[in-house]
């Protein structure tokens, strides 16, 4: 291709992305966009199943029948978000064993909240808050992006996950008006996840290099620092009715913004769990692994019993022939 | 029937989906496939639900001002009276679904006799169930036959497990007093009449899954009266930890 | 052994009786049965659905988006095939 050419098609795609008329599977992309795209998205749907693993630990462990199946309707539901965003990938043109292999090898990433641990029932609760509220504040936006596939699966993921942040409020305003005990459990998970919460934006504008071309891709439509703003603004409100304290000794109201200014973010932690480093890396990968490889036998087993079952429907129409 | 024993006969019901539910939901997020994994969950949500309803007509029927979580999370293993199959580890992938196919073949004949209980409760909780324990039986027969007549490895895997559970399978058509009684009131399922149509339907199944039924036809039993295997205790210090360590709370 | 995936399937799913199916994503199954099951578990948890159609990806032929000025411009300057392009009096309400 001529580099003449190269320009107009390059041209062609962005004015369709700022006239916001979504690119399909087939239409022409840029190498980069599409690989952008693949990263964004695996990394996304790789999230949605490393996160099962720390709410799954309280599923055997809920406190009551109305807890369990809620819980469990979630993490499924975690489950077919991942599904959905494999098979958004899976348009690009990279099958999702691929993907797979590059979570298992460490290759890609997956969202950190997830290498923290669930210590106690509170946390379940404080996860559908802060997480998945975290998530749906950054998820909303990605359902108008310029991928058809990732927009279309983000509309379903959003509508099924709004019932997971009321159903993490529900479990702490319970909390909330229980024992001491309960309020003390509470306000633990609160002073466990916020900050790990806060973090979930991601790195802050100015560190964040590939910010300023997925927004003119559509791909991202706000940045981490105005997300991240929005979030905590809406959780200052919600925490005071859960009767809980965010444990930021800086959090305070800007008359001139109308924001809630916060204090520093560790990013040092942050990076750290990146890398690798956080209390769960490990155990989370392992868990995926181990699913995974435990489960070959099943999945060839189920491929050599349908290709048998064909060969079977072959022959029997040949011997009616 | 006594009150009694009509009470005992509920909860009977309601311990081995309570629990098989419960194992099941240890799968969610460590299954082969996800598409498996939503869809065992799926079957675990089932149990789970139906387990709830039957309890919540136990708390009704019993009018003490026990809930359903007392009857789940407060009563120990000799209080639980689930078969003993739906007890047993998950193990492999395999032998979930042996276990599961077992017990629903056995779960989808006395479903399709419970729905004409004459305890318009018991009967109306059936008629919601079969529909979904109609999807259950067909779901673990296909896996069976798939594992079964699938690869040497996930053969072997899978007579492996029919050998180790089938000593389970026992007592689910094997009635005790309480299953007589019930079924002469017309409350609960004459298990000797269901009996030859769930033994067909294992039979068809492990053909077509070329699996040996095993030789020895020595039967565990006990579960039903609360004589359990070991692995009980552990299922509910897991499942009604919360409860026992914070007695009286609401969550 | 030979390392063999799922294949992909294309899911179709009617919402309501009276509807047309309509492409919801996709899933990996051995076959068609077990395309139809997996669906039925991964698309209809929220009652979504009251039929559903899978057929295998691959044997999905789709336009070239290359081709689209051919196939789909001509159509837009045909105004005369709408309704609107024909004046009526008022007095006709209803046609």
């Amino acid at each position: 291709m001529t580099d003449a050419k190269q320009l107009s098609l390059e041209d062609n795609f962005q004015a369709k992305v700022d006239a916001e008329i979504k690119i399909e599977p087939k239409d022409w992309m840029p190498e980069k966009y599409r690989k952008t795209l693949i990263r964004q998205i695996s990394q996304h749907a790789h999230s949605e199943i490393v996160g099962m693993l720390p709410e799954g630990n309280w599923i055997t462990r809920a406190p009551s029948l109305r807890r369990k199946l809620g819980l469990l309707a979630k993490v499924q539901d975690e489950a077919g978000h991942g599904l959905y965003l494999y098979s958004a990938c899976e348009t690009l043109g990279i099958e999702r064993d691929t993907l797979l292999d590059q979570l298992h090898t460490g290759k890609a990433k997956y969202s950190s909240i997830f290498n923290y641990p669930t210590t106690t029932w509170a946390d379940i609760g404080a996860i559908g808050w802060l997480v998945d509220g975290a998530a749906i504040m950054n998820q909303v936006p990605i359902c108008r992006c310029s991928y058809g596939p990732y927009a279309r699966a983000m509309v379903r993921v959003c509508k099924e996950e709004s019932f997971h942040q009321r159903q993490g409020f529900e479990i702490l305003l319970t909390l909330s008006k229980g024992t001491d005990e309960q309020r003390a459990m509470l306000q633990d998970a609160v002073n466990r996840w916020w900050w790990p919460s806060v973090m979930m934006f991601g790195p802050s504008d100015k560190d964040s290099p590939n910010t300023a071309q997925s927004m003119k891709w559509k791909i991202k439509r706000f940045t981490n620092d105005d997300l991240r703003q929005k979030f905590v603004d809406v959780c200052v409100g919600q925490a005071e009715i859960l009767g809980v304290t965010l444990p930021d000794p800086d959090l305070k109201y800007n008359e001139e913004t109308g924001h809630w200014d916060f204090g520093t973010i560790n990013w040092d932690e942050f990076w750290q769990v990146v890398k690798g480093n956080g209390p769960c890396n490990r155990q989370r990968l392992n868990a995926r692994k181990k699913a995974h490889e435990e489960g070959a036998w099943v999945r060839e087993a189920a491929m050599a019993y349908a290709e048998k079952q064909e060969q079977c429907e072959v022959a029997s129409v040949a011997k009616v022939a | 029937m006594n009150n009694t024993n009509h009470l005992n006969y509920i909860l009977r019901l309601a311990d081995s989906p309570m629990i098989l539910g419960q194992r099941l939901s240890e799968w969610c997020g460590h299954g082969p496939i996800l598409e498996q994994d939503i869809a065992l969950t799926n079957i675990a949500l089932d149990f789970i639900g139906q387990a709830r309803n039957l309890y919540q007509y136990a708390a009704k029927f019993e009018a003490k001002g026990r809930t359903e979580d007392d009857f789940a999370f407060l009563r120990d293993p000799l209080k639980y009276k689930n078969v003993l199959l739906v007890e047993q580890p998950n193990g492999n992938w395999g032998q979930t679904i042996m276990r599961q196919f077992l017990y629903d073949s056995f779960n989808f004949y006395f479903y399709n006799e419970l729905k004409n209980s004459t305890d318009t409760q018991i009967s109306a909780i059936a008629e919601k169930s079969l529909k979904e324990i109609k999807y259950h039986l067909r779901y673990s027969s296909e896996w069976t036959a798939r594992l079964g007549d699938g690869t040497e490895e996930s053969h072997m895997k899978m007579q492996n497990a029919l050998d180790e559970l089938w000593m389970y399978t026992g007592e689910l058509c094997t009635p005790d007093a309480l299953d007589e009684e019930a079924a002469k009131a017309g409350i609960g399922v004459d298990l000797n009449k269901i009996h030859p149509y769930v033994e067909e339907k294992v039979d068809a199944i492990l053909r077509r899954a070329t699996l040996q039924k095993p030789e020895s036809n020595w039967m565990q039993k006990g579960g039903k009266q609360g004589q359990h295997s070991e692995h009980l205790g552990f299922i509910l210090a897991e499942m009604q930890f919360m409860q026992r360590a914070y007695p009286g709370a609401e969550w | 052994m030979s390392k063999k995936n799922w294949p992909l399937w294309e899911v179709f799913i009617r919402s309501k009786q009276g509807l047309n199916h309509k492409h919801v994503g996709s899933l990996h199954a051995t076959n068609a049965e077990m395309a139809i099951e997996n669906a039925r578990d991964v698309y209809t948890r929220r009652k979504e659905g009251v039929s559903i159609w899978v057929v295998e990806s691959v044997h999905i032929s789709a336009s070239n988006p290359d081709a689209s000025d051919e196939l789909f411009e001509p159509a837009t300057d045909k105004v005369y095939r709408h309704p609107t392009f024909y004046d009526l009096p008022d007095e006709v309400k209803h046609m």
